[in-house]
């Protein structure tokens, strides 16, 4: 690891202040990301601005939505009794993320900025577009067993390995960023990119920016919300397909839903089609089928992640069988 | 009739661990964790290439990196004095550490730099430039088994277990009615024990050194050190108290102990070289690569006619790694027409090591998934098919077992996990969206006993210290020793003390291959005989009738010494030093094996049953239950045994269901050298476990009655898992692991 400063603020406009000031500058939280690729080599910030001691620790029920703080542990929000009141499946999908340790470090803001576990990503030895533009993607003719069946470029497949942004893609949630220019919302759908040319940007959060909070507006998802994950152990293990679902039943008719995917992009991947045509539709397994089949169209695979055009739409119809409660 | 084995309950009040409570609470100081004055701290330089040359390497920005002390590599390395000599084994030639510009494979250490703390010489290495005339790499096992080779040691010895063997008739199961002939993969898999490893060198003078060192033999480390720096043996110490795991990765000198010990030599000071997690899977060896090929012919009452088995494993560019894959085959059921081959594919890998079950742990996947897929064949129940073809004597060797109470494991196995709940027909059984099935395995490993000695010193107020060289890699060999011990003598468990992992203790093997509870017991039951022949001799002085004592009645009982020949003869043990004012008695034991293995074959043997659960869509596999059932003769240490057969099962279902290191074979490099990507069991994975012992004694290995446990509690548990998920789905996986991609 190179040598860095540390500076801890206790104010937004100086943590702002600090990054405009150097381009080299990096926000740490829980660190539970940032610092491991800075052992790795990946990541050599000639600062770390120390957020932890902001005041965005609150997670709070108001009218029409549910506020949490961008320096909320992960740990907490998942415990916390409006979140499993209200956003169940956000609570669902931190917990089946990391290990407790981590959960009990990483915040909010953080896990919206982890990056990718591409191998190549994280092998300094390795060609890398996204960690190094213009090198090359290593992934790509590699091991790829683990990486984007959607939306990837010629330049990067890796995906988004969190599970919170998965729910919080389904769930619509806004991320409430602050900057030089003044506060701005993000819908989550634009917050994460795809890779194109730029697989070094993860997100369209400028680089002077800080995020302060996610809103997730009220729904009447919560009896029928599920989050699956499908990995290669039973935990602390990133996931080859997830999948959320927050589904909104009136008997056996689907009001409304919302379904995401994680690890198949480099961004949450958000089902619209889908949803278009379960809604107000019977929840059955003949429907999820299609449902399912009609959420493949463009998926592409390679050398070793072909498994998945058949694994995720599986664990779609698993969840939507999970959420409905309907099994046949 | 009484019940003679042991279930999990009995062991729960058995002696605990001695070590335990230093363990749990960091008060035992493993390697990396030892600080001396002067210390300075090594990080490796790693090739970043497959194959090639070095061109050349820039050190002017790690030499002028704050704290940094020096940067060594072939240009300026001390030089290791064995590499000079003409006359060195050519089997097992070892990486030669900074000796040239060669690079053999892609992460191999080609300098170090040492600096003052370990994040400065970690920034240091991170500033080494290095430049190579790359050639290209061969890696891939299957793209290259053209390359396949007869391993040298095969023609040193055509009698051994790798070289090409034929009983009765080649390829007889070709007239067999009922066949199965099928490919297994099992990838490489990395050893990760808990603990990194680690090394300290300190050169106490121009020819003096002392290492404190993760091994599982001090002396033989410090007899290969001595080697190859052209030592008197004398002059190297090993110390290696405690271990925090190895399963074979430690059973050899490995370059960064070499680099440590040459970078300690340039330094002048004592240096520290702590291994990166991701280095753990290619720099000290691993579970090799292996394709194999098997064949099973048989008649439609199961019985065996002829079994061919190939096995072809990675080594490489540099030296041959052989085990021994085939020996179940040889051994395990009464077949007449056995033909084996064994070969090795050199690659641009490091090389490979045993681990835990090495051999076995693969033939045996290979071997008892082939017979399994056969019971499918024969519509016969897997157990029975196993039973019909039971060896009563060692076909291989043609002698009797010295034990065998293989039958009583498929018995005892099949009533615990309720056997009769599976299904011949294999998707027959759904649990909501799980599907269920059942799977069954043997296992086995040559039951071994070398030489050793124990040192006993024994105070007047009853209290026992025991040494010896032995390692503890984490059996819980002070433990089972002091029960021994205590058994022996009478003495109470907390008045003995074990010391071990020292080079300069008593005489001991390397703690590998599951025979140290045979061979150093036995010294430490020699030695505790000894002891009390000598306290016997004392004895006689006050009491004439002591004269007559033998070993086997003596014992002391609280402050007494008593005969149980003659209880009325009994002294107080404090007396015994008084006559010489001796202020302790210091008694050595040696043990060794006699001609027993001539008349005798010695093997351990294992079954493991499997309930394994098989999501219907996502094809994840949760094992709900596991039931291992042992014959190790006669459990010594009941409670260690039972954590050494947990942690077998546990390697196990690592093994069948998540454990891959990957290469990608356009560089070389491993990809999934992280433990972000290397995947172990976590706890959620472990189901409820069962561990039985069949207790029985073996009459003929040592005077306990035990053999060896470490290998076959894992042996046989990955076919087991691979024949419930065949039974659970109708699925075959022949590649490991069984990860959910192959399911859907």
């Amino acid at each position: 690891m190179n040598n860095f400063q540390y500076k801890r603020v206790s104010s937004p406009i100086a943590a702002i202040t600090e990054l405009a000031k150097d381009p080299a500058a990096k926000l740490v939280a829980g660190g539970t990301n940032l610092i491991d690729l800075m052992k790795y080599g990946v990541m050599s910030p000639d600062k770390l601005v120390d957020v932890n001691h902001l005041n965005f620790n609150e997670i709070v029920k108001q009218d029409g939505s549910l506020h949490i703080g961008a320096t909320v542990r992960n740990a907490v929000a998942s415990a916390n009794a409006d979140v499993l009141k209200y956003q169940p499946l956000l609570s669902q999908a931190m917990l089946s993320g990391a290990s407790p340790q981590l959960r009990n470090k990483a915040t909010m803001g953080g896990n919206l900025l982890q990056r990718t576990r591409c191998g190549y990503f994280y092998d300094i030895s390795a060609p890398c577009n996204k960690r190094q533009p213009g090198s090359g993607c290593g992934a790509m003719g590699g091991y790829n067993r683990m990486h984007a069946i959607f939306g990837a470029s010629s330049s990067c497949i890796a995906v988004n390995p969190s599970d919170m942004n998965v729910a919080l893609t389904a769930l619509d949630a806004v991320i409430l960023v602050t900057g030089p220019k003044g506060d701005r919302k993000i819908p989550i759908s634009d917050f994460h990119r795809l890779p194109g040319t730029h697989p070094e940007l993860d997100t369209t959060l400028d680089r002077k920016e800080i995020i302060t909070g996610i809103v997730i507006p009220d729904n009447a998802f919560a009896a029928n919300t599920t989050y699956i994950k499908v990995r290669d152990r039973a935990s602390y293990a990133f996931a080859l397909i997830s999948v959320a679902v927050a589904m909104e039943l009136e008997g056996t008719t689907i009001k409304d839903i919302r379904l995401a995917m994680g690890g198949v992009a480099h961004k949450p991947w958000r089902l619209k089609e889908a949803e278009q045509m379960l809604k107000g539709k019977q929840a059955s397994v003949e429907n999820f089928k299609m449902a399912a089949e009609l959420a493949m169209k463009g998926a592409r695979a390679y050398e070793h992640n072909a498994f998945k055009l058949k694994l995720a739409p599986n664990t779609m119809i698993q969840a939507l069988k999970t959420a409905s409660g309907i099994k046949a | 009739m009484s019940k003679k084995h042991l279930e999990n309950a009995d062991m729960e009040l058995a002696m605990s661990r001695v070590d335990g409570r230093v363990k749990v609470t960091g008060a035992a100081k493993y390697t990396a964790e030892v600080q001396l004055p002067e210390l300075t701290y090594g990080v490796l330089v790693e090739s970043t290439v497959g194959q090639g040359v070095i061109t050349s390497i820039d050190t002017k920005k790690a030499e002028w990196a704050p704290g940094v002390i020096a940067v060594i590599s072939h240009l300026n390395t001390p030089g290791v004095p064995e590499y000079k000599l003409q006359n060195q084994d050519v089997i097992q030639k070892q990486l030669r550490v900074f000796n040239d510009a060669n690079v053999y494979f892609n992460g191999q250490p080609i300098a170090v730099v040492v600096a003052d703390t370990l994040e400065r010489a970690q920034y240091g290495a991170s500033l080494v430039k290095v430049t190579y005339s790359k050639e290209k790499s061969f890696s891939n096992l299957k793209d290259n088994i053209a390359r396949a080779i007869v391993p040298k040691k095969a023609k040193a010895d055509p009698k051994g277990m790798t070289s090409d063997f034929i009983r009765g008739r080649a390829e007889a199961y070709k007239d067999a009615e009922f066949q199965v002939n099928e490919e297994y993969i099992q990838p490489s898999e990395a050893h990760h024990p808990m603990e990194l490893h680690s090394i300290i060198a300190t050169w106490d003078a121009e020819d003096k050194l002392t290492l404190v060192d993760k091994t599982q033999g001090s002396q033989q480390t410090a007899a290969s050190i001595a080697k190859s720096f052209q030592l008197p043996a004398e002059n190297v110490k090993v110390l290696s108290t405690y271990v925090g795991g190895a399963f074979g990765s430690a059973l050899r000198v490995w370059p960064h102990e070499i680099v440590a010990i040459l970078a300690a030599k340039k330094v002048q000071k004592p240096v520290k070289l702590v291994l990166h997690r991701n280095q753990m899977s290619y720099m000290v060896g691993y579970r090799p690569y292996t394709l194999q090929k098997v064949a099973i012919g048989a008649s439609k009452d199961g019985k065996i006619l002829g079994l061919s088995h190939e096995s072809y494993g990675k080594t490489s560019m540099y030296e041959e790694f052989t085990e021994n894959v085939l020996i179940m085959s040889r051994m395990m059921y009464d077949i007449p027409n056995v033909d084996t081959k064994y070969r090795i594919v050199p690659l641009n890998v490091s090389t490979p090591a045993p681990m835990r079950g090495p051999g076995e742990a693969t033939g045996s996947f290979a071997l008892e998934c082939a017979i399994d897929e056969l019971s499918y064949k024969l519509k016969m129940d897997p157990i029975e098919l196993r039973l019909v073809n039971y060896a009563a004597q060692d076909p291989d060797k043609k002698i009797p077992w010295s034990s065998n109470f293989l039958k009583e494991c498929y018995q005892l196995g099949a009533d615990k996990i309720g056997w009769n709940k599976r299904k011949a027909e294999p998707d027959s059984i759904q649990d909501g969206e799980w599907k269920v099935g059942y799977g069954v395995a043997t296992g086995t490993f040559g039951a071994f006993r070398n030489a050793a000695s124990v040192k006993a010193t024994f105070k007047p107020d009853g209290t026992l210290l025991l040494q010896s060289a032995i390692a503890d890699i984490g059996p819980g060999t002070a433990t089972s020793m002091t029960a021994i011990a205590a058994k022996n003598l009478g003495i109470q468990p907390e008045n003995i003390a074990f010391q071990l992992g020292n080079s300069t203790f008593p005489k001991a093997p390397m703690q590998g291959g599951s025979n140290t509870v045979a061979t150093v017991g036995s010294a430490v039951v020699a030695t505790c005989d000894n002891l009390k022949v000598e306290l016997a001799k004392r004895a006689a002085k006050q009491k004439p009738e002591w004269n007559n004592a033998i070993p086997k009645n003596i014992s002391i009982v609280g402050t007494q010494l008593v005969n149980s020949d003659e209880p009325s003869s009994k002294v107080e043990i404090a007396s015994l030093f008084k006559e010489d004012n001796l202020s302790e008695l210091v008694i050595k034991g040696d043990a060794a094996p006699g001609e027993e293995s001539k008349k005798y074959s010695f093997y351990s043997f294992s079954v493991h049953f499997i309930e394994a659960h098989v999501h219907e869509l996502t094809g994840v596999v949760r094992i709900k239950n596991a039931v291992s059932v042992i014959d190790c003769g006669t459990v010594v240490s009941p409670k260690t045994a039972r954590s050494q057969s947990m942690g077998g099962i546990v390697g196990g279902i690592g093994m069948a269901l998540m454990e891959d290191v990957v290469i990608d074979d356009r560089t070389g490099r491993t990809v999934t050298a992280s433990f972000g990507d290397y995947h172990v069991p976590v706890q959620a994975d472990i189901p409820q476990m069962e561990m039985m012992f069949v207790n029985e004694k073996d009459p003929y290995l040592n005077p306990m009655g035990s053999k060896g446990l470490g290998e076959i509690v894992i042996i046989g548990v990955a076919p087991a898992v691979a024949n419930a998920v065949y039974n659970a789905t109708g699925k075959r996986v022949r590649h490991l692991p069984i990860t959910p991609d192959k399911l859907i």
